[in-house]
């Protein structure tokens, strides 16, 4: 019987490994076809160029490295006064009726498929920003408001997991002391949860960073350096996306490298993730 | 015995699937659904099985017993049993049969057909009406783009490729049969006062140096570009035609495909892209050029100039069911319903 244990365990070992294996070689193959190009052009002409013009040879990404953290700011900006606020309504004031119906709709907000935001982003918000703003309409501005709503269920359900875990002796505690409801809540609630809403914006950030179909659908994907928030843009993840299938030789592989850029990006920013929530716990 | 330690960490005794049992000090005794009465401890290095004599049942053999063992040891290591297990196998081989078939099939008489988009929604239809008239023949229509269908027949991925633009220069090797004409229509939203440019403005447009509708006698406004992506046999056509050596102005929108194009100009007042002509509707206005609308007659006789072949690419001569579709899609009733549907067909039938 032990050996037969044992031969379970090796095997859920093996599948566990597995799926860090097709990490590894998801790795490994964006950088074996990216890197080359980057040496080819230079590290810094690719990431500092202002121009991406593949049928010339021009690759410069320095645009879409922009447009990719504004639009993701617009939706951090949206994003995490919605989420908080609605996250301590839900916690703190809701009566158990409204959580009830509430909480699944807001979970809802996570089931719905990318495609139909950027469907709705397409037919209702980007005239009504055409119409009232300016500009195509396909902007910046219309992606962060749909990002921002995107990345609501991530902001709230996991701030809300972290408000709950905390002991009741905190509120107690400050509200004898003499403090308001809502001193309580800004004052100890907030920074003892700290940690956990730091890793729900990380996290809201990551999907808002990767998301790409919405994207395409409503950021116009215009590749010049963007100048307002009612320009049109084109992001890292919707650069691969929308010439992924017409691109060969150099050109796919600069899709490559714009994938590595992408995925060092989001590795930084995970690492400066993890480190600030534990400093700040620690 | 410590049901914690005993390596089944699940295994109290209850009702399983297969029967239900009862602890008696550390063993369990149960009775399976057919009537079998056992016992077995719980310490998971033993599983020994007596037989109750309650049912007239003849006595296990050795590998009855071994069998319930390892029955015993599965379930309470998966919470599903072997039964089960061997199910869902059945079940997967079932499927791996299907599959297998469907791939001999399509391996015997289907072709594959990939490429550009704008040829698509027409190799769609013709794929159909042959399919209809040679029931035992299939052909998988898939989009991707020119060159990336150019790439799928250079690697054998594909059997035809489509373009919607010439061979590049080192694309030459492989051969290119010219199935229809298509016109680049460009387009403006209705609402769009202007009927008419010039070749000279509509470069002046794209390339940026005309910014204002204003300029071009209407009412002052932001021109919109819409523009496809890099790639596109549209876009590469649109570039020989109209631009010549000058670029397409980085400020314009990009849109992957005929249909978003059309989309982004049917709802933007202000807008102006380019599209094939079989893709236009009601939707969207075209724009004459210099006076010349694009019609089927003004093509035919070559006064609209923004015009390109639809290819199918080979690799080599074609041969047996690709070889059979291309005359199809060259033969006149073919060729009748592309002009139909807004292309240019490239033999007339009313000649014959």
């Amino acid at each position: 019987m032990e050996t037969k244990e044992k031969i379970i365990e090796k095997i859920l070992l093996l599948v566990a490994l597995s799926s860090i294996a097709v990490l590894g070689l998801i790795t490994f193959f964006i950088f074996e076809q990216g890197l080359p190009l980057i040496w080819k052009i230079g590290p810094k002409a690719f990431i500092l160029g202002q121009k991406w013009i593949p049928s010339k040879g021009l690759f410069g990404i320095f645009p879409m490295i922009v447009s990719s953290f504004l639009v993701t700011l617009g939706a951090l900006s949206i994003g995490i006064p919605l989420g908080l606020a609605c996250t301590i309504f839900l916690c703190e004031w809701s009566p158990p009726s409204v959580g009830t119906v509430l909480r699944p709709a807001i979970q809802l907000l996570a089931a719905i498929p990318s495609v139909i935001y950027g469907f709705w982003g397409l037919v209702v918000l980007v005239p009504l920003v055409r119409n009232y703003l300016g500009g195509p309409g396909l902007s910046i501005l219309s992606g962060s408001v749909i990002l921002g709503f995107m990345i609501l269920p991530t902001i709230i359900s996991i701030s809300e997991d972290s408000l709950k875990a905390l002991p009741p002796s905190y509120k107690a505690g400050a509200l004898a002391l003499g403090a308001t409801h809502w001193q309580a809540i800004w004052r100890v609630l907030m920074p003892a949860a700290r940690s956990g809403i730091v890793a729900s914006i990380i996290l809201g950030m990551g999907r808002a960073i990767g998301e790409t179909m919405a994207m395409i659908m409503i950021l116009g994907n215009a590749v010049k350096m963007p100048t307002s928030f009612l320009d049109s843009a084109r992001t890292l993840t919707t650069n691969i996306g929308i010439e992924m299938g017409y691109a060969s030789g150099d050109h796919r592989q600069a899709l490559f490298a714009t994938g590595v850029v992408l995925f060092i990006i989001i590795m930084l920013l995970n690492s400066l993730a993890i480190f600030l929530s534990r400093r700040r716990t620690g | 015995m410590d049901n914690k330690n005993s390596g089944f960490p699940n295994a109290d005794c209850g009702i399983g699937d297969r029967g239900k049992a009862t602890t008696i000090g550390n063993q369990c005794q149960g009775r399976s659904n057919k009537g079998i009465l056992f016992e077995f401890q719980q310490t998971g290095t033993a599983c020994r099985r007596f037989k109750k004599s309650l049912s007239p049942l003849p006595s296990p053999s050795r590998r009855e017993g071994l069998l319930c063992r390892w029955k015993l040891v599965f379930e309470n290591y998966f919470g599903f049993g072997i039964w089960n297990l061997g199910f869902l196998i059945g079940l997967l081989f079932i499927f791996l049969v299907i599959q297998l078939n469907i791939g001999c099939e399509r391996a015997k008489v289907g072709i594959t057909v990939a490429g550009s988009t704008s040829v698509e929604p027409f190799a769609e239809l013709l794929a159909e009406d042959y399919m209809s008239r040679n029931p035992q023949s299939h052909i998988y229509v898939q989009g991707g783009g020119s060159t990336a269908g150019i790439e799928a027949v250079r690697t054998h991925a594909a059997n035809i490729g489509m373009s919607s633009r010439s061979l590049l220069s080192e694309e030459k090797d492989l051969y290119a049969v010219t199935i229809a004409k298509d016109a680049i229509a460009v387009i403006v939203n209705p609402k769009n006062l202007i009927r008419d440019l010039s070749l000279d403005q509509v470069r002046q447009v794209f390339s940026g140096k005309i910014k204002n509708w204003g300029e071009l006698r209407s009412p002052p406004h932001p021109i919109v570009l819409v523009n496809r992506e890099e790639g596109s046999g549209t876009r590469e056509s649109f570039q020989k035609f109209v631009m010549g050596k000058e670029d397409i102005a980085l400020e314009s929108l990009v849109q992957d495909s005929n249909g978003a194009i059309r989309q982004v100009v049917s709802n933007d007042p202000f807008a102006i892209g380019y599209i094939s002509l079989g893709l236009v509707n009601e939707k969207v206005k075209t724009l004459n050029i210099s006076e010349i609308e694009p019609t089927l007659t003004n093509i035919e006789t070559g006064k609209y100039t923004l015009v390109r072949p639809f290819l199918f690419v080979f690799n080599g001569e074609p041969e047996g069911e690709a070889k059979s579709f291309l005359e199809f899609v060259l033969s006149p009733p073919a060729q009748e319903l592309l002009s139909k549907e807004g292309l240019v067909a490239i033999i007339h039938p009313s000649n014959k």
